[in-house]
């Protein structure tokens, strides 16, 4: 019965999705008051059905209902309950209802928060919204739905991938997610600018936390993921180009465009119609994102071939989508307008900057991630680009951007006299050569691309330290807290975040600097030296876990004879699927990770036999996902500010009245 | 500068920056690219001698040997048509069985053993990489006689 209940709550979503994206969109046109606000009652109601088909979906993977296919597919009675949740989104169809239900929720959120918007903006972005809803529930309701009932139902289904049970399947694909779908609203936002014509300061202070806070989502989806990758497989590492990470870096890159072009848009009015068709790329490259991890594609082409269904509408979906969506932008983009001047110069040439570089980095992602997929449906041979490539493109990509996130808010709007600059960020610049020529010194080894990062980093971290020292100095209040309070919250966020990015840009130089991987042999009893620590290997021992049979090691690490700790990495071997998982064991520090992971047995199999065991040094490595952790901190610290909340006040203004000091 | 010259100059350094991007882009992309041979590709003297490639197949029954005191395999992969003997240096993934699928990333050497720098076999067990099940289609396409059962005994073996 709750099967059903959720298949027909899907239903009824579908046809009020159908109202509410052709109802507001006619009230629109018409100025028909009445019209227009079926667009809140509509998106409301559409949360609530399509959270109620989630609710029964997680209720029947809660309650182990075997009868229904895809709980039977993904689920098992030995599975602890919150990975039964989780299996909830664990297979397609489920992944595509989750999806829906955000886009659902970010609707929702978008009536809440927005009453401040003129109704026929928030009429024409709802029924934008609706439109994609409309793609996505007909989706799930001709080729996958997750409801289907498997009659006789089996005793007891079969599993969730074991490599899926961990609690990174909890937290990760949520979070990316509303990353994903949350960059639905920037879409929603330009194409109701583009069909209304209107492109304004007031329009860009609207899109603006919303973008930001998708953007933030994504961040930490992306950062849980790497997180998730590093302590599981035992590799060890925390990003590998693999195309289903690329498939979320690639929105990020343009998320992150988008933020900085919005905040022109925003302050200046420029750089108009080039924010719009970032949000549409944005969003696009979002769908592209799912679609290419869910399809299956990524590991065949021919997945296409064995559902031509799914493939079909997929690609029609898209199409329209992102076809729609560019020819909108090719006839009004002009109505739009394009926005101030500037001179060579000035805070909006530098962002010029940094959005061509972003651009530049997403092509070679997308270039890198699509093309063997290309050459392979067409037959012409298998071939794979690997990290050199990625490796390659980014590192003179990145070292320019870096070097901008130091500038960029420190020079003025319009003109930023070089001399001017010069003389806020020499300090800047002394500590970063300073830090660059320290930091390898201190570390043992001297390494130019690490003397490189670290200028980086140091470079971004002073610049951004120094900004906030220059800002409360020249405060004309009195008294630390009063002048804290003079700025806004949106710039202490873009502090917060720029901090993230020299602290994330650290991370990754010193564990590429530094990283020390010894794959070694090791008997019972046997002891091996890495990176001055010593490891002893006491042996093996079976331990019965929930749902899997686990073989744990006992290493002593220990440090100038004094014991520092002791590690149990674990291979697990599921008893439903056989399926065997390696669970590294992991000293965790702030100054790096001491890491290690069982290989296979090489002598016998008992507890005396000698096994392959991984041993990783990895120096700072924690501060790469703190920096994420940092940035979209940073996102979410922006979003709380005042302006956003006051929009409607001043919404006529003309842009170039409303530059700001922020 | 005149409004119109500033623009010129500004469309003129976009494209430099377009130009320079581009060539970045593809110099790099052209370096590293890595083509997959099928072990009858491989035996039939097609791939190439000086530059890495990637081979696919099953992991032969029974082809398994390590060196001993050290962390070295020996293997021999196949597509069922042609095998190639495979050495490879460290930890073996999770996933990597004999009779299973596996992608093994390397160069030739002299002596007509591949020698893998990386052995993929990844995500779950009933997930055969795209690589090693094209190379076995394509053998099977080629013979056009070998059955599902010989394939069985192949992994048996």
């Amino acid at each position: 019965m709750i099967p059903e209940l959720g298949h027909f709550a899907l239903i009824v979503a579908l046809l009020v999705a159908i109202i509410q994206s052709v109802l507001p969109m006619i009230g629109a046109a018409r100025r028909d008051r009445a019209l227009m606000g079926v667009a809140v009652t509509a998106a409301r109601a559409q949360f609530g059905l399509v959270a109620l088909a989630f609710g029964c979906l997680a209720w029947s993977f809660a309650t182990s209902d075997f009868s229904v296919a895809n709980v039977a597919a993904n689920s098992n009675t030995h599975l602890p309950l919150h990975f039964r949740l989780a299996a909830t989104w664990g297979s397609h169809e489920g992944s595509l209802l989750l999806w829906s239900t955000m886009l659902a929720g970010w609707g929702f959120a978008v009536t809440v928060f927005s009453r401040n918007l003129p109704q026929v903006l928030r009429a024409r972005v709802l029924a934008v919204l609706g439109m994609i809803a409309i793609g996505f529930l007909l989706f799930l309701l001709t080729t996958s739905d997750p409801f289907t009932r498997l009659f006789p139902a089996p005793p007891e289904g079969r599993d969730l991938n074991s490599l899926l049970q961990d609690p990174g399947m909890v937290a990760h694909p949520p979070m990316l997610y509303m990353g994903y779908v949350g960059f639905s609203v920037a879409f929603a936002f330009a194409i109701a600018a583009l069909i209304g014509g209107r492109l304004d300061a007031a329009w860009a202070r609207w899109s603006r936390p919303w973008t930001t806070v998708a953007w933030s989502f994504l961040t930490v989806g992306i950062a849980l993921g790497s997180v998730w990758a590093y302590y599981t497989l035992g590799w060890g590492g925390w990003w590998f180009w693999d195309p289903v990470e690329n498939a979320s870096f690639m929105p990020w890159l343009a998320g992150t465009a988008l933020i900085h072009s919005l905040a022109v848009t925003e302050k200046r009015g420029a750089f108009r119609s080039w924010t719009v068709l970032l949000a549409i790329v944005a969003f696009s490259l979002s769908l592209i994102g799912t679609f290419l991890v869910r399809s299956g594609v990524l590991t065949s082409v021919h997945a296409f071939a064995i559902d031509p269904a799914r493939g079909l509408y997929i690609l029609a979906f898209l199409a329209i989508v992102i076809g729609g969506s560019l020819a909108l932008y090719a006839v009004r983009a002009g109505a739009v307008g394009a926005g101030g001047d500037f001179a060579p110069v000035s805070r909006e040439s530098l962002l010029l900057g940094n959005n061509v570089l972003l651009v530049v980095a997403l092509v070679s992602v997308l270039l890198g991630t699509l093309y063997p997929l290309f050459v392979d449906a067409l037959a012409a041979g298998k071939i794979s680009v690997g990290p050199p490539y990625f490796n390659t493109v980014f590192y003179p990509l990145m070292a320019p951007l870096l070097f901008l996130v130091g500038v960029g808010p420190v020079a003025a709007w319009r003109r930023a006299p070089i001399p001017e600059l010069w003389t806020r960020l020499r300090w800047a610049a002394g500590i970063a050569v300073v830090t660059a020529a320290l930091v390898p010194v201190a570390m043992g080894r001297w390494k130019p691309l690490v003397a490189l990062g670290m200028l980086l980093s140091a470079w971004i971290a002073a610049a951004t330290l120094s900004s906030l020292v220059h800002r409360l100095r020249h405060a004309p209040q009195r008294g630390l807290t009063a002048k804290l309070r003079a700025n806004a919250p949106a710039w202490y966020g873009m502090l917060l975040a720029h901090l993230g990015v020299a602290v994330f840009v650290a991370g990754v130089t010193l564990v590429k600097g530094y990283e020390v991987e010894r794959d070694v042999r090791l008997d019972v009893g046997q002891s091996v030296v890495v990176a001055g620590d010593t490891y002893t290997f006491r042996g093996v021992a079976a331990v019965p876990g929930p749902n899997y049979d686990a073989i744990v090691a006992t290493i002593d690490m220990t440090r100038a004879d004094r014991h520092v700790t002791t590690l149990h990495p674990q291979k697990r071997t599921f008893r439903s699927s056989g399926q065997v998982i390696t669970e590294a064991s992991i000293e965790r520090g702030i100054g790096g990770d001491h890491y290690v992971s069982l290989g296979e047995p090489i002598t016998g199999s008992g507890a005396s036999g000698a096994w392959a065991v991984r041993i990783y040094v990895k120096p700072f490595v924690d501060w790469i996902w703190g920096g994420c952790l940092l940035m979209a901190l940073g996102g979410f610290a922006a979003v709380a500010d005042r302006r956003y909340r006051l929009a409607r006040a001043r919404h006529s203004e003309p842009a170039a009245a409303l530059v700001a000091p922020t | 500068m005149k409004p119109r010259t500033r623009r010129f100059v500004w469309i003129g350094a976009g494209l430099v920056a377009v130009a320079a991007a581009a060539t970045l882009i593809l110099s790099a992309f052209r370096s590293n690219l890595v083509f997959f041979f099928t072990p009858s590709q491989v035996y039939a003297h097609e791939a190439p001698q000086s530059r890495p490639f990637r081979i696919g197949g099953l992991v032969l029954g029974g082809s398994l040997e390590r060196v001993p005191g050290t962390l070295t395999v020996r293997f021999k992969v196949t597509d069922t048509a042609a095998t190639v003997p495979v050495t490879y240096t460290g930890l073996l993934p999770d996933l990597f069985k004999e009779g299973k699928g596996v992608v093994a990333q390397g160069a030739m050497g002299a002596d007509g053993t591949f020698h893998a720098t990386q052995v993929l076999a990844k995500h779950d067990e009933n997930y055969m990489p795209p690589e090693a099940k094209a190379a076995i289609d394509a053998a099977h396409a080629h013979s056009g006689a070998m059955s599902m059962p010989s394939l069985h005994e192949a992994r048996a073996q």
